[in-house]
């Protein structure tokens, strides 16, 4: 589903970000990304939602390929795909419940469509009783559930969560995982970089540890780990 | 479509000052333009009339028969160019130049003019080039002693028309381009201060396409308010051009209609050479 092969990314500012980076990720698998700032995780979710593309090697996302991919099939495999941010990146000026829609009316749904997902969306997360309050009224980890149900507005395959608990209180953490594990469970896999060891312990999921641009473990094959570069 | 008209309301209210700013730069190169179209167009009506009275004299010799001439006559004027062919006597010639020459008029006396048959040609055949043509094959004809046409004259004119032509289209182009860029240079700002919005368009899944709507819209809006703006500012210069200077003709309905999509194209393009460099900048 998720492939990368002998991935080099580099930047023309910072230099190399990934280097030689292969794995594979299954369809309705719970992957963390773990490992220090800079190590390269956000670069490995770029390269996912093909924010960015590979130096050298290639990236396989359900079916694109990242090598000579188009403008339009970016666009069109993220529709197939959710993506949130630690910073919600919610439009501030709108609604709960026009942020949730506005990622569907950009894909040109129905607007009748629309006003039925948008309050399925809004149960799913449990935030039926704030459709029209504004992003500045809530709290984080509320804000952060606006983000998960706009990014699951198109039914995607995959969720690719960008430290989506690094600006929130235990609570609200402890609260966004939860969503997060459910939404896994119904079937969407769900790629998580994080900083929250506590999170990755706790949760019996797949462990992809990156460091200097490398995968340095992987919990599904333990021959990955080279001791002397973990931390 | 109902989201894209949405978007550009929002961009409007965003940046009403902008907004504000591209309409009357398109206002005010479409209105530099419409004045010089204006200039323009009375001049031409002008040269028309001033066209019209374009004719050939084929002057007759003295000891052409009646039937010859008459014959000639006929034979000019199934010439497609020519709108109207008539005979003018040796005393016609007199009694008009005695007239037209007035201090003159003991000056001449009978048999000096010639007989004449004056052509005029018809709308559309009045170009320099058709008439010399057309007097050259007067000319051939036994009956006619001599055709002469203004030339030198015929051919300033077309000349002056051509000038205004010339400099009509060159100064309408440099104002249009001005108009783009800096449709351009406002579209740049909007993507700027929509950043945050079409990278989450992105995100969703968004295609180029769609993202580029909104801001071709408001291009076209703001080109068709700043073209019924330049329409208004126009007509105004018009009637105090017909007040205080001298009467001048305004664009009818069709022309006026062009000058506002003339606006909207402005707007549209202007907006297009832009929009799709700067939102390839948002990720």
């Amino acid at each position: 589903m998720i492939r990368f092969a002998n991935v080099v990314k580099e930047y023309q500012r910072t230099g190399v970000a990934l280097n030689d980076v292969s794995f594979f990720i299954n369809k309705g698998e719970f992957v963390f990304l773990t490992g220090p700032s800079g190590a390269g995780k956000s670069s490995i979710l770029k390269l996912i939602y093909m924010q960015e593309l590979p130096t050298r090697g290639d990236v396989w996302v359900s079916g694109t390929k990242a090598r000579g991919v188009k403008r339009k099939e970016i666009a069109m495999l993220r529709r197939k795909l959710g993506v949130v941010f630690q910073d919600f990146r919610l439009l501030e000026d709108r609604t709960v419940e026009a942020n949730i829609a506005f990622a569907l009316e950009v894909i040109d749904v129905p607007q009748d469509k629309i006003r039925s997902k948008v309050a399925r969306l809004l149960g799913q997360v449990g935030l039926s009783s704030k459709a029209t309050n504004f992003p500045s009224e809530l709290s984080g980890g509320e804000q952060q559930r606006v983000a998960i149900a706009r990014a699951l507005a198109n039914d995607p395959f995959v969720l690719v969560a960008d430290e989506p608990t690094g600006n929130l209180d235990e609570r609200a953490t402890r609260g966004v995982f939860q969503l997060l594990r459910d939404i896994n469970a119904a079937g969407t896999a769900v790629v998580m970089a994080t900083h929250n060891l506590e999170l990755v312990k706790r949760a019996e999921f797949r462990v992809l540890e990156i460091n200097r641009g490398q995968v340095v473990f992987d919990s599904a094959d333990e021959k990955k780990r080279k001791p002397e570069l973990t931390p | 479509m109902r989201l894209a008209a949405r978007e550009a309301m929002v961009g409007f209210q965003r940046a009403p000052m902008l907004s504000v700013l591209s309409i009357t730069t398109i206002a005010f190169s479409l209105f530099a333009f419409g004045l010089f179209s204006l200039v323009a167009l009375n001049l031409r009506t002008a040269l028309q009339q001033v066209e019209s009275r374009v004719e050939i004299r084929a002057f007759i010799g003295n000891e052409a028969a009646v039937e010859d001439v008459a014959e000639a006559m006929k034979v000019v004027g199934t010439y497609p160019e020519v709108s109207r062919v008539e005979y003018i006597s040796a005393e016609q010639a007199l009694e008009r130049a005695r007239t037209e020459l007035a201090e003159f008029r003991d000056v001449f006396e009978a048999g000096v003019l010639p007989a004449s048959i004056d052509v005029r040609l018809a709308e559309g055949h009045r170009d320099p080039t058709t008439v010399e043509a057309v007097a050259a094959r007067i000319q051939a004809l036994d009956v006619v002693e001599d055709a002469r046409f203004g030339a030198e004259w015929v051919q300033k004119l077309y000349k002056i028309r051509n000038l205004a032509t010339a400099a009509g289209v060159i100064l309408g182009l440099a104002f249009a381009t001005v108009a783009v860029i800096i449709i351009g240079a406002t579209i740049r700002m909007a993507v700027m201060a929509r950043a945050r919005e079409i990278s989450i368009m992105r995100l969703v899944g968004a295609t180029d396409g769609f993202i580029r709507r909104p801001f071709l819209m408001e291009g076209f809006v703001k080109g068709v308010l700043g073209g019924i703006l330049a329409l208004v500012l126009t007509w105004i210069a018009s009637i105090v051009i017909s007040r205080y200077f001298i009467q001048t003709e305004f664009f009818d309905a069709k022309i006026a209609l062009l000058g506002v999509l003339g606006g909207a194209v402005m707007g549209v393009v202007g907006s297009a050479v832009s929009v799709g460099r700067q939102i390839r900048k948002v990720t």
